[in-house]
């Protein structure tokens, strides 16, 4: 509650909380279509590959200004993504291995540039290291203004080429027949996606910022089928996680970016379990009601192909014993009790079961319904 | 050369060859971004074995570490079952989310140990030769190379005794499983030797530099040849090669070495990609131009062949009619017409091309293809 009460006052945590948010925000939008194109491993290649861009923008122009930085890691994270698709295009080297390859080249090479840094004079240096893992309580007005520009653009491109990222993430054949130029507009989308990186490199850092672009987006689209809904519901979770994860790493110290990224990962787990259409909570209790359901049309079927057997007096009680061999004891038992309760079976008081008047009319109409032949008459 | 020196650039190389074997299976299993995935939650292994064992030096931690890399898989693919996301989304998923948990973990650890996310991360080879192994007062080199070359030792003996299952169930899994062998134990084994691997080699060089090292090497020698045992070779080869040479780098540079080191990886595979004898783009780029060259030539054969003892032979064995009837810009049109003569192929007779007879030979072989 201190945490919250302090948002309103102390200005560093407003500022951290508005930065997350930001963060959030962008990264969930954009980052849905990346977990809808499959191409949540390529948000994670143009991260680590941002740190080059970030290192070198600063080795030349000496300025820490978020905007050049993230000038620098947006560049450096298109050129990964160009070296990907350049790779995978030309050669016979498959996907996963032209990602992971240039991922970790490019990152080697950033090391190489930090190496340059660290020789330099301490002045200003200070700071960069934090892109790794980022750091949240760093965050200043300047660079929270920088955030919001920067993905209000992205956000901005997003809108504006709604129709076609729509159809080229679903049907891009069918794109590529309305006359849309697929190949610019992917390249489009993948460059947004550049953008949800960069606004994140300080608070999460280059090593965790890929979480930020898939947890959102998977998380969301366990809520709905829809896609407005979904891209909406990841920038909220994506906001959530940022501020939740953020004001949580202020108060316990923890480094900003891994704190983040769990609060999104319980965010997904949750999604994964509770959702209500997809959840597997609901769709193990689904499969559960069902084998009971089956059970208890399975018992009154039997029941009344033995009420058949006995012709004129179908409501003769039947011996139990064949049908515990055949179900099992516990699963007759259960569905007895039920269909007791409700009306449809009955024990006699020698201990032998029947199908009630109504249970026969039900066995009827679901033999009926399941069409099959021998057990209605 | 120091022997200082000489210890990084031997740990280095081992750590190179050690990475490329597992390396070259998931290239070819198109599992390459399990290697940053494992690299990256070895971590969290090494840190929960270290607060059971509260020593930094216990081969423990490459158990804890080797089972958490396993756990990495079974957690991906427990997810992606689900049929809720898809793979890739769950790599994206799994391995941030226990590398957070681990990194958390290091830092409310802050200052008691010598264990720190960065160093993780980056590595440091150049400490390497200081912590040497000396058991009994005698100085046997440093502790990584020993370490190091085990886990050599056990990728080699892991591959060559289970060679014909990998390779096997790498290309043709439906067979594999049908003749009995089990993908899943195959499966389960490499993503065990990775993870030992990358746990091996991640204190030494650093997690980054163990991605590169297991897919760039093999993705280069991937280009180089279709044999697998040809293409183990190649990727230690090409493996311990960029290694020596981003020593080599770093020095020059003074720079971070495993930074060097994935630096070169880098430069050797661009260097592979562009000059491979068969599949180099240079080499792809100067066949379609050569194959340009023949293409024009063969439709000139056969154009004069065509035209032959007809009528209109005069007017169509003109030079300058087959920049109109091809539609080839003059230049282009001399030159095809200097070659096929340069190769006895046609004559120049006054103002006229006419077919040589083994001309003739070469336009009836060609209109026939």
């Amino acid at each position: 509650m201190d945490v919250l009460g302090g948002l309103f006052v102390d200005h560093t945590l407003r500022t951290v909380a508005l930065g997350s948010a930001t963060l959030g925000i962008v990264s969930g939008a954009l980052g849905a279509f990346a977990v809808l194109r499959r191409q949540a491993l390529l948000g994670d290649a143009m991260s680590h590959a941002a740190l080059p861009g970030v290192a070198l923008a600063f080795l030349l122009t000496g300025s820490r200004a978020p905007l050049v930085l993230m000038l620098g890691a947006a560049i450096a994270g298109w050129l990964a993504a160009a070296a990907i698709v350049g790779v995978v295009r030309t050669s016979r080297v498959k996907v996963d291995s032209a990602m992971a390859l240039t991922l970790s080249v490019f990152f080697g090479a950033g090391l190489v540039v930090l190496t340059f840094i660290q020789r330099q004079p301490a002045a200003g240096k200070a700071g960069l290291d934090k892109f790794l893992f980022g750091q949240a309580a760093a965050m200043l007005e300047s660079d929270v203004i920088t955030m919001v520009a920067v993905g209000a653009v992205g956000l901005f491109g997003l809108l504006a080429l709604w129709k076609e990222f729509k159809l080229l993430s679903f049907d891009p054949d069918f794109a590529a027949t309305l006359g849309i130029p697929t190949r610019r507009v992917d390249i489009l989308l993948t460059s947004l996606l550049v953008i949800a990186i960069v606004v994140g490199l300080k608070t999460v850092g280059v090593v965790l910022m890929s979480a930020m672009v898939v947890a959102p987006g998977a998380a969301a689209r366990q809520w709905t089928n829809r896609l407005g809904v979904m891209v909406t519901l990841s920038a909220c979770f994506g906001a959530a996680a940022g501020v939740l994860g953020a004001l949580l790493s202020t108060t316990a110290e923890t480094s900003t970016g891994p704190t983040i990224v769990l609060v999104a990962t319980g965010l997904v787990v949750v999604s994964l379990l509770f959702a209500p259409a997809r959840g597997l909570v609901w769709a193990r209790i689904r499969a559960w009601r069902s084998r009971r359901m089956l059970a208890l049309e399975a018992v009154i079927a039997d029941l009344a192909s033995l009420a058949a057997q006995h012709g004129s007096n179908a409501t003769h009680p039947h011996d139990i014993g064949a049908l515990n061999a055949v179900r099992g004891r516990a699963v007759v038992e259960r569905a007895l009790t039920e269909l007791a309760a409700d009306g449809l079976a009955r024990q006699h008081d020698t201990g032998g079961w029947s199908l009630t008047p109504r249970g026969l009319a039900e066995a009827d109409r679901l033999a009926r319904s399941r069409r099959a032949p021998g057990v209605a008459r | 050369m120091t022997s200082a020196q000489i210890d990084v650039l031997l740990v280095a190389v081992v750590v190179a060859a050690a990475c490329a074997i597992p390396g070259t299976f998931l290239v070819l299993r198109r599992m390459a971004m399990m290697s940053d995935a494992i690299s990256h939650t070895v971590l969290l292994g090494i840190v929960l074995a270290f607060f059971v064992v509260a020593d930094l030096g216990s081969p423990i931690l490459i158990v804890g570490a080797a089972l958490v890399g396993l756990l990495t898989v079974v957690l991906v693919e427990a997810t992606s079952r689900t049929g809720l996301v898809r793979e890739d989304t769950a790599i994206g998923l799994v391995f941030p989310a226990l590398f957070s948990i681990a990194v958390i973990l290091i830092s409310s650890l802050a200052g008691d140990v010598h264990l720190d996310s960065d160093a993780v991360l980056l590595g440091e080879i150049a400490f390497a030769p200081f912590n040497r192994f000396a058991p009994f007062g005698v100085d046997l080199g440093p502790v990584a190379i020993w370490v190091m070359g085990a886990i050599l030792l056990i990728n080699l003996a892991c591959t060559a005794l289970f060679f014909k299952e990998l390779k096997l169930a790498t290309f043709d899994p439906a067979l594999a499983a049908a003749l009995g062998f089990s993908p899943a134990l195959v499966h389960y084994g490499l993503m065990a030797l990775v993870s030992i691997t990358a746990v091996g080699a991640f204190d030494a060089v650093g997690s980054i530099l163990v991605v590169a090292l297991m897919v760039g090497p093999p993705a280069a020698a991937y280009l180089l040849t279709d044999r697998l045992p040809r293409m183990l070779g190649l990727s230690v080869l090409i493996g311990a090669t960029s290694a020596a040479g981003g020593y080599w780098l770093a020095r020059l540079l003074d720079a971070n070495i495993a930074g060097a080191m994935a630096t070169a990886v880098g430069i050797a595979f661009t260097l592979v990609l562009l000059l491979a004898p068969r599949r180099g783009l240079v080499a792809a780029a100067r066949r379609r131009r050569r194959q340009r060259w023949t293409f024009a030539r063969q439709m000139l054969l056969i154009h004069l062949a065509t035209h032959e003892g007809t009528p209109t032979e005069s007017d169509e064995s003109h030079p300058d009619h087959m920049q109109r009837h091809m539609r080839w810009p003059a230049d282009f049109s001399a030159r095809v017409i200097q070659t096929a003569t340069d190769r006895g192929l046609v004559v120049l007779e006054a103002e006229h091309l006419r077919l040589t007879p083994h001309g003739r030979e070469a336009a009836k072989e060609a209109a026939v293809r």
